[in-house]
């Protein structure tokens, strides 16, 4: 079987600053994958150049195809989406919008408004807020409504930048009980956190990510309780 | 001044009015989505009329060439960027959409012009080769800058209108023309006397302005378009491609051009260089509007012209003067009753 993803000896370069230098990993469909690792590791340079924002070298496959010639757009139409840390959200247009846009692939198709209902039920808030600008949401708020945005694009494999950063403890906790639900629903996900604790409780497999190259890695589970892992990325203590 | 004399200056302003409508629609809408001013936008006007005039004299239009030669570039333009990529398999559709598409109505002109056609056909004949020049002039001279600055952007569409509007002066010379009105009547409404042609004008300005309001509030393309403008990385992430909606605004726009081109031709005759100021008087109405409402921007519009008529009635010399300089006053009223956004995070301009 292949894999859902498979990375190949990635290198990203910023002029002649290497920020990911190497990195090979797979993933498995139906698995939630973790790139752990510190602030300026490389990892959001990573899933910018697995969704084709940032030129890159080495070779992503995704279901088995060489992805190096598709554009963005081309990797949306594969189910391939990206939440960036920056949520890229339409500011000035309301939160229905916002998800509206996120179903722009299935345009053509009947019924793609099927699936806001569906999301309006995952996220209670959005739904009471569907008429407001998305300029206007609180920060978890817009959290939710770029997960929720991203549901719309009904994506095969969907990578998550930090979907922690900034967030208040108790909606952090929100935002990894929405992920979990995720994976029932039989999305396969690539999680980027720094937040490594809850995003190794969350994950099946990990990779910890350390100046543009891969560490560590295995079961989410036996890193969670790794001595290394523990003290560097989880304060020391288990 | 009496009622009368207000009625008609009325009148002649709204005709007047109607006119920048469409332009002024066309300006707001490719900068909604581009961020570009289109700056030539008046000159595709002029060609628009200048063009069915050519046809109707039995001549074939100098737009021909141009449409050719714009489809030429593009096509080069794309075909080494696609070969940059190395996507050298998408090479034939970029033949037909930047090569064929647009050269064929050029080709169906060059046959057709001298022949005895019906006015139908003339007009079609004009829309059909002013439709691809907006679309064109975006692949060459703006998609390869689409991240530049506003004012970047700017600069490239000030030096397009020269290279345009001198075009246009080689194509139909240094004389005015005026084509054949769409329809010829005359209404009496009270003591006021209107063309059927003022009439049509208000009506496409009406439902031009209608009509984008719908599609850029109801719409999911609408709505994708402006996505594009917002937010181009976030549109990208959704699979909305920039190029395709820039695209789509300028034929757009192109067709709004060709519209009023072929309204006012018969009212006012248009040279090589009118459509210079038209364009900038529409961009006051827009500006007018606040530059992202198409409703406000059509009301700005009517009020650019009606200004023009009753200064043009005290001292016709100020006609000019009074309709951009109220652009100052307008321009600190609206920072005044604008609140500053409280999250700036998208606004990138």
């Amino acid at each position: 079987m292949t894999a859902l993803l498979d990375v190949v000896d990635l290198h990203v370069s910023y002029g002649r600053v290497e920020a990911v230098r190497g990195v090979s990993l797979t993933m498995e469909a139906g698995r939630i994958v973790t790139v752990i690792g510190p602030n300026g590791a490389g990892k959001t340079t990573l899933l910018a150049a697995l969704m084709g924002l940032l030129p890159s070298r080495g070779s992503v496959f995704h279901d088995g195809a060489d992805m190096a010639r598709l554009e963005v757009e081309d990797r949306v139409e594969r189910g391939i989406c990206l939440v960036p840390e920056a949520r890229e959200l339409f500011g000035d247009m309301s939160v229905a919008d916002n998800l509206l846009l996120g179903a722009y692939r299935f345009r053509r198709e009947r019924g793609f408004r099927s699936k806001l209902d569906d999301v309006y039920a995952r996220f209670p808030r959005l739904a009471d807020r569907r008429r407001q600008t998305a300029g206007t949401l609180s920060g978890g708020e817009r959290q939710m409504l770029a997960l929720g945005r991203a549901l719309m694009m009904r994506p095969r494999l969907l990578m998550l930048d930090e979907p922690s950063l900034g967030l208040a403890p108790l909606i952090v906790r929100e935002i990894f009980r929405i992920i979990a639900g995720l994976r029932e629903l039989g999305v396969s996900i690539l999680l980027v956190e720094q937040n490594a604790r809850a995003a190794l409780e969350s994950a099946d497999y990990a990779y910890v990510l350390e100046t543009g190259e891969i560490g560590m890695h295995g079961p989410a589970a036996v890193l969670l309780h790794d001595a290394r892992v523990t003290a560097t990325y989880l304060g020391g203590s288990v | 001044m009496s009622l009368d004399l207000a009625l008609l200056l009325a009148q002649d302003g709204i005709a007047n009015g109607a006119i920048y409508v469409l332009v002024a629609l066309g300006i707001v809408l490719v900068f909604l989505v581009t961020r570009i001013i289109f700056v030539p936008f008046g000159d595709l006007v002029a060609y628009g009329a200048l063009t069915l005039a050519a046809i109707q004299a039995g001549e074939r239009p100098g737009t021909i060439w141009l449409v050719l030669m714009l489809a030429a570039l593009a096509f080069l333009v794309e075909a080494v960027s696609l070969l940059g990529r190395g996507a050298a398999h998408r090479l034939p559709r970029a033949a037909l959409v930047w090569l064929a598409l647009p050269a064929l109505p050029a080709l169906v002109a060059w046959a057709l012009v001298g022949r005895a056609l019906p006015d139908a056909a003339q007009w079609a004949l004009t829309v059909a080769l002013i439709l691809p020049l907006g679309p064109l002039l975006y692949r060459i001279a703006f998609r390869p800058i689409a991240d530049a600055p506003v004012l970047v952007l700017l600069i490239v569409s000030v030096v397009l209108h020269f290279a345009i509007s001198g075009m246009a002066l080689v194509f139909f010379g240094p004389e005015g023309a005026r084509p054949r009105p769409l329809i010829n009547a005359m209404f009496e409404i009270g003591d006021m006397v209107v063309s059927a042609q003022t009439l049509l004008m208000l009506a496409c300005s009406a439902l031009a302005a209608a009509g984008l309001w719908l599609f850029f509030e109801r719409s999911l393309t609408g709505r994708a378009l402006r996505a594009t403008a917002v937010n181009r990385v976030g549109a990208r992430l959704m699979g909305i491609r920039p190029g395709v909606s820039g695209g789509t605004a300028f034929m757009l726009a192109s067709a709004l051009a060709v519209l009023s081109g072929l309204l006012i031709g018969p009212v006012t005759t248009l040279s090589y260089d009118s459509g210079f100021v038209i364009g900038l008087k529409s961009f006051v109405g827009a500006i007018i509007g606040g530059l992202v409402s198409y409703p406000g921007a059509a009301l700005g519009a009517l009020f650019v012209g009606l200004l023009e008529s009753f200064t043009a009635f005290y001292d016709s010399s100020f006609k000019e003067v009074v309709v951009f300089a109220i652009l100052v006053p307008v321009l600190v009223l609206r920072s005044l009753v604008t609140a500053k956004p409280a999250d700036d995070e998208e606004e990138e301009l």
